[in-house]
């Protein structure tokens, strides 16, 4: 394995310090490393708070989300309950054990129950919470973990995410900003999902259908 | 990879004369070109962000050894394994070992060409393992024992009739009665059958759209969700990805996702996209407990410095492919490789010698559409040109076309003969696109206008114009 190893390094090695030394080359990545230069950041998403929410809730209409706004958590669980009685889905739903979420206050709405923990692939109706959304594309970024397990991102046939509204960012670029970081650095989740629209497939003569492998339908609830 | 590129022409017919095929091959200018363009029109920076995207990729490839290495560190940090193969045997010896290690009899497969490369599939079913492509389009061409026709949309030469008798015939569990009529149906059966097979799979493949140096995260961009359910419900995520996928960092990688799923689909995102950054941690709830990246040269390294190098730029959106006329002629099986289309043209011959593709090159028109579109700015037709070039050194046209070239050098050699024979064959031909300027048949060339019209000669050479407008231009003084 090594040797593959070193062949294929070392053919591009031969190759490319021809161009530049290495000591050169080496400086150069190091220094792109360290500083991560920003690129082009598109200008519609550099705009105030609410006009980003605007935005995000017009773009991710346009895939064919279903976005509403609540004024605070407490306001999730009526929300919830009225989604599951027009959908004419069971009052289940499975979350993970986000602390934002628990802010809703759910035991004052009996008949919804709730379990905690990853999904068996058996919960139509899945709970999570979002880092941060992005407005230029409708985008939510979901982090995995005991949280916001990302199995239910992808099993359950309704997704709704709950995302705060401060928290919805111009651009993919901020949207990383609220992950936790060390000496500079992010500490990358075991897995970040980029989420824009519930899942589909155009692989039947290039029509889209909604509802291919991961959720149906996707509904975002923006707090406050 | 096994390649039947050499019967291009043979390949050309039968997919011209193939009317289900051709059916299919109406919905690949609907479906891409218009969403493609209304896609980039709507983003004020999309041109900007294509010169950037070269940008990233040639500093990328310019420095390929030491983010390889970097990432290598990354990912091993966080608990994953990197392997490396330098041949496609190599990468499928690597892959069926960690299948063999964890007793694996079923694996689940995300969209991958890496995979369709190495030709994972026949190798892992001739050690008994089997595997389930999980992509919608994957999982129809499976059924069917056929190739990708499209590095995108695989079963793109299928129609929906087509696919209602396959899911007939191999789905014998479900009421041959059934009213299949809508694709919405047809998908929901796919979802159901494939649900299970999720959970017991052994071992999740996918491919990767990029490695990112900074974090060592391998990216997966999809649209149904397979590829996540792939990797996060295998015990084993195995990931299968070429050298040049690598970029520096998730800055980076933002960069190109923004003209990634606009040059694709039209899509401003795909629906998921996904980093996943070695395997499941002390406190997650989900996720594999072994994460491996496979990372395959085959050939790439040679690229580098050579003519064909700015191919490694390639994010295999589909674009070029999508605009290619030849390609919405004959469709992607014709051309014999997994990789159709131009970047097909320029990359299978790289990949696999010039004497087993070099005919692909030839299957273009030169019309220039690829380069057009192309998000990362490769010059398809310069090099659709050089392999035509080294196919000519080596001698490896066919005699029809060598003699052709032959006799055309001779002529041109000779002014006066070649002027003399063009203001014969001038005027006959435009005589023979009578009053529609088009020829629709023509002796020794009816293979040629079979399928299109040569539009006619206005009548005169170029010499006996210039000869006239200066004659012209000496009567207005």
């Amino acid at each position: 394995m090594s040797s593959a190893r070193n062949d294929i390094l070392g053919d591009i090695r031969n190759t490319l310090s021809k161009r530049a030394s290495d000591k050169e080359r080496a400086d150069i990545v190091a220094k792109r490393l360290s500083e991560k230069p920003l690129g082009i950041i598109p200008k519609r998403g550099q705009v105030n708070l609410e006009d980003r929410i605007k935005l995000f809730t017009e773009m991710a209409t346009k895939v064919h989300t279903n976005v509403v706004r609540v004024k605070k958590y407490e306001d999730i669980p009526a929300d919830i309950s009225n989604y599951l009685r027009e959908h004419n889905l069971p009052s289940s739903i499975k979350t993970g054990h986000d602390k934002r979420l628990s802010k809703a206050k759910w035991a004052s709405h009996k008949n919804l129950t709730i379990t905690k923990g990853a999904s068996d692939g058996n919960d139509l109706v899945g709970v999570s919470h979002a880092t941060t959304g992005i407005a230029e594309t409708g985008t939510l970024l979901m982090e995995s973990g005991q949280a916001n397990p990302t199995t239910i991102n992808f099993l359950a046939d309704h997704h709704i995410v709950v995302i705060s509204a401060k928290d919805i960012k111009g651009d993919m670029e901020a949207s990383w900003s609220k992950l936790d970081s060390k000496d500079g650095e992010i500490v990358m989740p075991r897995v970040v999902n980029f989420i824009t629209g519930p899942s589909r497939s155009g692989d039947i003569e290039q029509k889209l259908l909604l509802g291919a492998h991961g959720p149906r339908a996707l509904r975002i609830i923006i707090v406050g | 990879m096994e390649l039947t590129s050499h019967n291009l022409k043979a390949n050309a017919k039968v997919a011209l004369d193939d009317k289900q095929l051709q059916r299919a091959l109406g919905n690949v200018p609907k479906g891409f070109i218009d969403k493609r363009a209304k896609a980039a029109a709507g983003l004020d920076e999309f041109e900007a962000l294509r010169d950037k995207g070269r940008e990233i990729k040639d500093h990328s490839l310019a420095h390929l050894d030491l983010y390889l290495a970097e990432y290598e560190k990354k990912v091993i940090a966080n608990g994953g394994h990197v392997h490396w193969a330098k041949t496609a045997e190599d990468a499928r010896r690597i892959a069926l070992e960690i299948c063999q290690k964890h007793d694996a009899k079923t694996v689940t497969k995300g969209k991958s060409m890496i995979t369709e490369e190495v030709e994972l599939n026949d190798h892992l079913i001739a050690n008994g393992i089997e595997p389930v492509e999980t992509d919608l389009g994957e999982y129809i061409i499976q059924l069917r024992n056929e190739k990708p026709s499209h590095i995108i949309a695989p079963a793109i030469h299928l129609n929906q009739n087509q696919i209602e008798d396959d899911f007939r015939r191999v789905h014998t569990h479900l009421d041959k009665d059934r009213d299949m009529s809508e694709p919405e149906t047809l998908l929901a059966e796919a979802r159901a059958v494939l649900r299970q097979r999720y959970f017991d799979a052994d071992i999740g493949f996918t491919g990767a759209n990029f490695l990112v140096a900074e974090t060592g995260s391998s990216v997966i961009v999809t649209n149904e969700g397979n590829g996540d359910l792939t990797q996060t419900l295998g015990k084993v995520h195995v990931v299968m990805a070429s050298i040049e996928k690598i970029v520096p960092t998730l800055a980076d990688c933002s960069q190109i996702l923004r003209i990634l799923a606009r040059s694709a689909t039209g899509q401003e995102m795909s629906v998921y996209t996904t980093f996943s950054t070695g395997p499941k941690r002390e406190e997650d709830p989900d996720g594999p407990e072994e994460y491996h990246v496979i990372l395959l040269d085959n050939g790439r390294s040679d690229m580098l410095g050579t003519e064909f190098e700015e191919m490694l730029r390639c994010i295999r959106c589909g674009a070029c492919i999508n605009h290619c006329p030849v390609y919405h002629s004959i469709g992607g099986h014709a051309y014999g490789s997994i990789y159709p289309g131009p970047m097909g043209a320029v990359l299978t011959p790289s990949l696999a010698g010039v004497d087993k593709a070099g005919t692909l090159p030839n299957a273009s028109t030169f019309c220039g559409r690829c380069e057009s579109v192309c998000p990362m700015r490769i010059p398809l037709p310069k090099m659709m040109r050089h392999w035509r070039e080294k196919e000519y050194e080596q001698h490896l046209q066919p005699r029809a076309a060598r003699y052709g070239l032959a006799a055309w050098a001779f002529l041109a050699r000779r002014p006066k003969l070649y002027r003399v024979l063009m203001s014969v064959a001038m005027p006959v031909l435009s005589l023979l696109g009578g009053t529609s300027k088009r020829i629709s048949s023509l002796p020794f060339a009816s293979g040629w206008t079979r399928h299109r019209e040569l539009p006619a000669p206005e009548g005169r050479t170029f010499i006996q114009s210039w000869a006239q407008r200066e004659a012209l231009k000496q009567e207005a003084k």
